[in-house]
């Protein structure tokens, strides 16, 4: 239960400073020392609900492909039809071994005709940027790691709009969602405003320069105009949560170098017709053999208990079938919940299995996802 | 938050109240507030004996597992049905919220526990500051 201070090593963000000013708690999250919460995680994952938020993912990396063939190249080191992309559209994505497991998931961006942003997670930047440079090369582009350039701030709940409109001249109205747009915020000009996010309910992402006395006015900027509507800093705790509750897939739980996109239930953004890329050919053979053999199911736990990440899951007979991906109490929905994978004929929604919880097998019942939908506005 | 000078304490982060052979056990508020939100406590039931230094049951926050230790060894003779519903109260006054009463066997254990001063010396070591 220690709480013990982060080796220099780590790596910071530019609001590093400012976080533990704000006296945040801090943790190690995939080599970055990162705010886990701040006034706590439940209030702070109900503001993001019912208020609104603000998230520094400045952690997250940031590639850029530049260049004639860089259609080409994200068409073959990405799963998703990005010919489909209108500039000034993003899209969720990922970057497939040829054995049809994930290097990474990520979002990319087109920001022209020539020119993608991909952006990606914290724990693999390297290992994203090699990759990425590595397969584009035959391509006529050129790749960028911008990763250090931007601090990137998260502001989300139903009054992002609301709060984020005070400090830009952008109509934010006119961005859909998953669409992005460059507008003054904060006085900086040509700024990437984004309608994308990793909770569940609206909101946006802003890309601002990342020096520090930028990044920290950004941030006070956006604090104070979302005094009215309750804002609270937000740290990775309530981000997990929120994502949970949403069903978003998390590197390193549901997706894995070791999990493929049909298992991972991802093939909706996974297309296969638009032409060969990396481990399309392994999941054209994974499909033609009668698909996978388990798959990612929700899981709402109905006797008293936990479910937490890496415990296992039994069948009826209390056998060990599979495990738990992601599992935490939610706190909106204020049950609590899981994901997990499970045998494919196990996977049928209404069915009970138990989780094994510290040695004890407790029951829960397989829900569909996702377990949080937030509601439709009406503007 | 101040420790209160007349509770023991232990390395795992429990506190422990004597009058007698009576004692009331809890954890600190050191413990909450590196747990976060607390959320679920599994305790153990009445009748139950518990050995010094092993488990006897846990606390959860949102986001983690903390096993709770017990500071003796005795018999519980009640536990905080309040928390059951209510676990939050721990985050709001640990020192008051207490888990579970029990009958201490051998009340000279409490000798090898830590008072509130070295308690508090022990966590600021542990956290560095």
């Amino acid at each position: 239960m220690s709480t013990p201070t982060a080796p220099t090593s780590l790596r910071k963000t530019s609001l590093n400073d400012m976080h533990r000013r704000m006296r945040a708690k801090m943790v190690d999250f995939g080599g970055w020392d990162m705010p886990v919460e701040y006034s706590g995680l439940i209030a702070e994952h109900l503001a993001v609900r019912t208020g609104v938020g603000l998230f520094d993912v400045s952690h997250m990396g940031d590639i850029q492909l530049r260049g004639p063939g860089s259609l080409e190249a994200v068409q073959y080191i990405c799963m998703n039809d990005a010919s489909r992309l209108e500039v000034g559209q993003a899209h969720y994505s990922a970057m497939l071994y040829p054995q049809g497991t994930f290097v990474d998931d990520l979002i990319v961006h087109k920001l022209s005709g020539n020119d993608y942003l991909l952006v990606i997670n914290a724990g693999t930047r390297e290992k994203d940027f090699q990759w990425v440079r590595s397969h584009a090369q035959p391509f006529h582009c050129h790749t960028s790691d911008y990763s250090d350039y931007y601090t990137q701030l998260a502001i989300q709940g139903p009054r992002a709009a609301e709060t984020l409109s005070k400090l830009t001249s952008t109509d934010l109205s006119t961005i859909r969602n998953y669409h992005f747009t460059w507008g003054t915020v904060c006085g900086l000009a040509n700024t990437l405003i984004a309608r994308t996010g990793y909770t569940g309910e609206d909101g946006f992402e802003i890309y601002i320069p990342s020096d520090v006395p930028t990044s920290e006015r950004v941030w006070n900027e956006v604090l104070e105009a979302g005094k009215e509507f309750g804002i609270l800093p937000c740290g990775l705790g309530a981000r997990n949560t929120l994502r949970l509750e949403a069903s978003m897939a998390l590197y390193g739980h549901e997706i894995s170098d070791e999990i493929n996109v049909i298992e991972a239930g991802l093939d909706r953004y996974c297309k296969l017709d638009k032409g060969p890329f990396i481990g399309s050919e392994a999941l054209h053979k994974i499909q033609s053999e009668g698909g996978p053999s388990r798959k990612l199911v929700g899981l709402e736990v109905i006797e008293r208990g936990i479910a937490r990440d890496g415990y296992p899951v039994l069948n009826l007979d209390k056998q060990p079938v599979g495990y738990v991906t992601s599992g935490s109490p939610a706190p909106f929905l204020k049950k609590n919940i899981a994901l997990a994978y499970v045998p494919i004929e196990l996977a049928v929604p209404g069915a009970e299995l138990y989780v094994e919880i510290r040695n004890n097998p407790v029951k829960a019942r397989i829900v569909p996802t996702p377990f949080y939908r937030r509601p439709k506005k009406q503007s | 938050m101040a420790y209160p000078a007349q509770y023991r304490y232990t390395r795992e982060h429990e506190w422990i109240q004597v009058d007698g052979k009576q004692g009331t056990v809890g954890i600190t508020d050191y413990a909450q507030e590196s747990l976060g939100d607390i959320v679920f406590v599994e305790s153990p039931k009445v009748g139950d004996k518990l050995e010094k230094g092993k488990v006897f049951g846990s606390v959860e926050s949102v986001k983690a597992v903390s096993d709770l230790y017990s500071p003796v060894t005795g018999t519980v003779t009640a536990v905080n049905q309040e928390l059951a519903t209510a676990p939050e109260k721990i985050n709001t006054d640990a020192h008051a919220a207490w888990i579970l009463k029990l009958e201490l066997s051998d009340p000279s254990e409490m000798d090898s526990l830590l008072d509130a001063a070295a308690y508090e010396a022990f966590v600021k070591e542990e956290t560095g500051h």
